[in-house]
């Protein structure tokens, strides 16, 4: 799939989330993504940016602008060399949370994008990466 | 320390969330909005989230624990002006804001408080 542009964002800290929100955002207006479909891949991002942060000990984002065959959109990877997720398919469910939070992340996400996936290795990290096209 | 501002009118709370949060900013506001219901002996707090584009489950949830400790303080809490795609997006993420009270704009919104603060305590707490 060809990459026309790419951006690689650290996060470490609460507040490079809000900038993997503002990025990402921005990428998806000069792509011409509707204001519903940016809203959603923004929110999307900010989950998985606080997941790598918070859940992940840190590690980067990569939002990139894809291409396939004539469509555009957006593609944002997330990775961490966290502690990983011992049960995908208890963390993907909605409402299960390992912290304190609302247990809506990853489900979420999910919903918000056209394409999603999700590695896991215990003790090695974790990557998700996800996509929106331009309808 | 950065901060969102707070003011008072009347017996009223008024926020305007103008920035991008960070989560910690977010955990602020809630602290300081609880702390000055009670020290400004607040009826109602009307929280505008005009300028928001983004209300992800962190803030979601920000928003769900201010009207819930408003709550159990006797105060009211009104959500105001929130975008479209917003919207849109919160109910996709599954979050649907129970137990929170929402206006379209701030007027309304100061109706809906003034309307609880004529005796009617029961108004729009039929999901707690």
């Amino acid at each position: 799939m060809p990459v026309v542009k790419t951006v690689e964002l650290p996060l470490t800290r609460q507040e490079d989330v809000v900038a993997v929100r503002q990025r990402t955002r921005s990428l998806g207006v000069e792509i011409g993504l509707t204001i519903v479909d940016q809203t959603k891949i923004v929110t999307a991002a900010s989950e998985l940016a606080r997941n790598t942060v918070i859940h992940g000990g840190g590690g980067k984002a990569t939002i990139e602008i894809v291409k396939e065959a004539s469509k555009q959109g957006l593609r944002l990877t997330f990775e961490d060399c966290g502690p990983g997720i011992p049960d995908l398919e208890r963390a993907m469910q909605d409402g299960y949370t390992s912290g304190a939070g609302l247990g809506l992340g990853l489900g979420g996400s999910k919903r918000l994008c056209n394409d999603f996936a999700i590695e896991s290795k215990v003790g090695k990290g974790t990557r998700v990466t996800i996509a929106r096209w331009k309808a | 320390m950065e901060r969102i501002p707070i003011l008072k009118m009347g017996s009223f709370l008024l926020v305007t969330i103008q920035v991008d949060m960070h989560d910690q900013l977010a955990m602020t506001l809630q602290d300081d909005l609880t702390a000055r219901i009670v020290s400004d002996r607040a009826s109602g707090v009307l929280i505008d989230i005009s300028s928001l584009d983004v209300v992800d489950s962190f803030i979601g949830r920000m928003l769900g624990n201010i009207a819930a400790m408003a709550r159990v303080l006797d105060a009211e809490t009104v959500v105001v002006g929130m975008q479209p795609s917003v919207a849109i997006t919160l109910v996709e993420l599954g979050l649907s804001l129970p137990g929170i009270r929402t206006a379209l704009n701030v007027d309304r919104g100061m109706e809906l408080l003034r309307a609880g603060n004529n005796g009617d305590s029961n108004a729009g707490r039929e999901n707690g």
